[in-house]
């Protein structure tokens, strides 16, 4: 029973993340634009499942902390009160307590606890605030009507969508009051999917009527997410004269849903409208069951009309809700999903095998069938990788709170904009980016940025700018961080640098290689350390992490103009076209988005310049490493071979090879934990024939090669 | 290890390397491949021969004969490659041995297992959880996950490291 009840509020914790995100990001969003209504709505109703579920499955103290921020969004939501920087501060504050609270709802410390206190103090008086407000300019009467209507719906609302009947007989002389019912009727549409049809029968002829009296009664069906006393507070000014009532039909997902739908038969008889027996007698004609009441003058034709007009709408409903809930998504253990990839690339691997097999056979018939699975897998595999492909957007999300916490701390005036929110990545590099965006991020708003002040001196706007933006570009995904604050200062970075010993004191270096070494380990340049940045550490973490991803990072950067910081990751971590070479009888991978060309080495045109450690490449001298040399290789070497020049952040290295087979789509397998230690091979392919090659890690290969070429 | 550690019967399966017969708990096995093509990974000892495709993983191999001190096993029709699975740095990881031959699956009791000697073999006494005795034949019982650990298995031992030939 317990693991259940555990399972059960993994999934509440799971949910409530989620829903966290959301009131966060609606409430940066209705920071900016604090007069829409539909963000107050998202933020009351994420506000309100997580009070909901959480009482449901025993977060009681979120429930109840959660229920102080929600009254606060209720009077928010009914214009009640103004939206304010301090109500978003502190249910932005909430939220952080919400989470804490989730995270660790054993945890039963007095400062937290204090702290709670002091936050639903700081909400009630927000809505104290607004009362003595109130008390001063009385609103109008039908207002009142409707606050205090959604007020209870939020108070006792049950979750999900119920049908009510309603029988509306308003007294004859409700006019005389000065109430509408027509106005009642538009209430009850605001609560939800409202259908009326009048009863006329008791309206007269046109000669005796009298216009000051109502003859028309209504049915109503209403499917509401909202309560029963919701429905009861319209009608709460009639409805000591007229007659009300209100009944429960069908709330979809019930037990009803396998009886059908309700025949109209049986929902008058329900109604009180027929007797059972008089039903019962009707049905044993052949005709409608409608039009036999009517015949029968049982019932008039609105009453008949009112009853389809249920059955119409509880059916819609019904449909409605399954059509949602096929179109909505599932949850899925990112494990099983990692397995799907996996056999995909199992397959992708037998298939290639089965089309190298089916072209040297030579049947037709083979070739078709094995074109065939090619087309089928090629689908497959696009699909799969797809699923897990999610939008960057969250992760942009997530920072915009960053950049507004840290901005009012450090005294800066920054805003965030994001563009190409939808650009999708693998969820593992997603989930691996945060941190370093968040560093580079921390470090814009740290270093770049400069405060109101000096930036209004040097003719700036006073608030700074960091832009995020997402785009695809061939194969990789690029992402930038953009400021306009001070930009990189390359004369102190070559200070510092000789400082650290990185550089010596005439080395002659663009700036790109300059910039370039600020991700080095331990460099900083900021001159006091603060707890945002400063510390060295974290550039160097931000490199490697991107490394690992197998992406890169640029850095552009104008003094007094700003930094563009362009991180270029590949879109999976799965599959990667790759360039098939070989070396020896054995193969390796390239991945093919760093080669650039693929040139002749003839060793009668060798440079005789450093050992011959350089080829020609149209003017320029590109370095190569001989791969043969590098992996211990024996044997003859060809009398021509083949060199892959590849670009490398911004310098080309060759590679030498026997011979170059061609592109290869490459399912990348790791290669086991045994072979932590070796760095030159970043991880394994498995070719058609079922032979293992490895792939090539062009970036640290890249460095032995300039390190023999230096030394 | 020592011998008291093993207390109930077992399963081994035996290899022959050479002309010594060794055994490994059958725990550890999962499978027995025939020698497949092996790539050779670059900058690792000689006694990592490579890797294998097995069934779309890559599983390294290791070549018992030159991890325990004998010359490079040469490709014959027994040659065999015995899938196991150890613990490697606390994960459960699937290495191949490559061996000569393999024998046979036997039980053991616990009191047909002596302690391993101190000296006269070859091998690092750790690597040994006791001696077998089979038709007067003794059988070097090996703790695998200790044969294959991660110390054993670091390339830059045994890159500077001769091969084990310790405890004359």
């Amino acid at each position: 029973m317990n693991h259940i009840a555990d399972a059960q509020s993994e999934v509440y914790k799971e949910e409530a993340r989620e829903l966290l995100t959301v009131l966060e990001d609606s409430l940066l969003q209705l920071e900016r634009s604090p007069d829409d209504k539909e963000l107050v709505g998202q933020i009351f109703r994420a506000l309100h499942t997580i009070k909901g579920s959480g009482s449901m499955f025993g977060f009681d103290r979120i429930a109840a902390f959660t229920h102080e921020v929600e009254t606060t969004f209720d009077l928010v939501r009914n214009s009640e009160i103004p939206v304010s920087k301090a109500l978003i501060d502190h249910t932005l504050q909430a939220k952080d307590y919400i989470k804490l609270l989730l995270e660790e709802p054993t945890t039963d410390e007095a400062p937290c606890e204090q702290d709670l206190k002091t936050l639903i103090g700081s909400f009630n008086k927000l809505v104290s605030g607004h009362k003595e407000t109130m008390t001063q300019n009385p609103p109008t009467n039908t207002s009142t009507t409707i606050t205090s209507a959604q007020g209870a719906s939020s108070s006792n609302a049950p979750a999900g969508l119920l049908t009510y009947r309603i029988r509306f007989c308003p007294a004859s002389d409700i006019f005389l009051t000065g109430t509408n019912p027509l106005f009642l009727l538009d209430e009850l549409q605001e609560l939800g999917e409202c259908r009326a049809v009048a009863q006329t029968n008791a309206l007269s002829s046109l000669e005796e009527m009298n216009p000051e009296l109502c003859y028309v009664a209504w049915d109503i069906v209403l499917t509401t997410d909202k309560g029963i006393e919701a429905i009861r507070d319209v009608f709460i000014f009639v409805e000591d004269t007229a007659a009300i009532h209100i009944e429960k039909v069908d709330s979809p997902g019930d037990g009803a849903a396998e009886e059908g739908y309700k025949k109209v038969g049986e929902i008058l008889v329900e109604r009180g409208d027929v007797k059972a027996e008089e039903l019962k007698e009707a049905l044993g004609e052949q005709k409608r069951i409608g039009d036999i009441l009517i015949d029968k003058g049982i019932v008039t034709r609105d009453k008949i009309a009112s009853a389809l007009a249920e059955q119409e709408q509880v059916k819609e409903v019904r449909e409605k809700k399954a059509k949602e809930e096929a179109a909505s998504s599932i949850r899925v253990a990112a494990a099983k999903l990692d397995k799907l990839v996996d056999l995909v690339g199992e397959l992708v691997t037998v298939q290639a095998h089965l089309s190298q097999k089916a072209n040297s056979q030579a049947d037709p018939e083979l070739v078709l069938i094995s074109e065939e699975v090619e087309r089928l897998t090629g689908e497959l595999r696009d699909n799969t990788m797809s699923i897990r492909m999610v939008p960057i957007g969250s992760t942009f999300g997530r920072f915009s709170r960053l950049v507004r916490d840290l901005s009012k701390e450090l005294g800066k005036e920054i805003e965030m904009a994001t563009e190409g929110a939808e650009t999708e990545l693998d969820k593992t590099v997603i989930e691996r980016l945060n941190d370093p965006l968040v560093h580079l991020i921390r470090n814009s708003i740290d270093h770049g940025i400069e405060p109101p002040d000096v930036r209004e001196s040097l003719g700036k706007t006073r608030k700074g700018l960091i832009q995020l933006t997402a785009r695809h570009a061939g194969a990789q995904v690029h992402i930038e961080i953009t400021d306009d604050g001070a930009g990189l200062d390359s004369a102190r970075i070559r200070e510092k640098a000789i400082e650290k010993g990185l550089i010596s004191h005439d080395a002659e270096i663009t700036e790109k290689e300059l910039f370039g070494l600020i991700f080095a380990p331990g460099f900083s340049t900021a001159e006091k350390v603060s707890n945002v940045s400063g510390r060295g550490v974290g550039m160097d973490v931000v490199k490697r992490t991107i490394d690992a991803l197998r992406g890169h990072i640029e850095v552009e950067s104008e003094q007094g103009m700003g930094t563009t910081i362009t991180l270029k990751l590949p879109l999976t971590l799965a599959i990667i076209d790759g360039l098939l070479v070989e070396v020896d009888k054995d193969y390796y991978v390239l991945p093919l988005s760093s080669v650039e060309e693929c040139i002749e080495l003839d060793h009668s045109k060798k440079t005789r310049q450093q050992d011959g450690r350089f080829v020609n490449l149209r003017g320029h001298l590109v370095p190569y490493v001989r791969l043969r040399e590098q992996f211990g290789v024996k044997g003859d070497i060809p009398d021509v071979e083949q060199i892959v020049v590849t670009g490398s952040e911004g310098n080309k290295i060759g590679f030498v090879v026997d011979q170059v087979i061609g592109e290869h789509q490459t399912v990348i397998k790791t290669l086991s934990r045994v072979y932590k230690d070796v760095d030159s091979v970043s991880g394994a392919t498995i070719l058609g024939d079922g032979t293992v090659a490895l792939i090539l890690d062009i970036s640290k290969l890249s460095q032995v090669g300039r390190c023999e070429g230096n030394a | 290890m020592s011998v008291t550690s093993i207390t109930n019967t077992r399963q081994y399966l035996t290899f022959q390397l050479g002309n010594e017969i060794f055994a490994v708990d059958v725990s550890n096995v999962r499978e027995i491949l025939e020698f497949t093509t092996v790539t050779k990974v670059p900058q690792t000892p000689e006694f990592m021969r490579g890797v294998i495709n097995l069934r779309g993983s890559v599983v390294p191999v290791l070549d018992m004969r030159l991890k325990f001190g004998m010359t490079i096993t040469e490709r014959t029709v027994n040659t065999c490659i015995i899938v196991v699975e150890v613990s490697f740095e606390g994960d459960t990881t699937v290495i191949g041995a490559l061996v000569d031959s393999v024998q046979e699956v036997f039980e053991l009791e616990p009191d047909q297992i002596e302690p391993a000697p101190k000296i006269g073999t070859q091998l690092k006494t750790e690597f040994i959880k006791g001696m077998g005795k089979r038709d007067e034949q003794f059988i070097i019982i090996l703790d695998a996950d200790k044969v294959f650990s991660s110390e054993e298995l670091s390339i830059a031992q045994g890159i500077k490291g001769e091969p084990e030939r310790m405890a004359v």
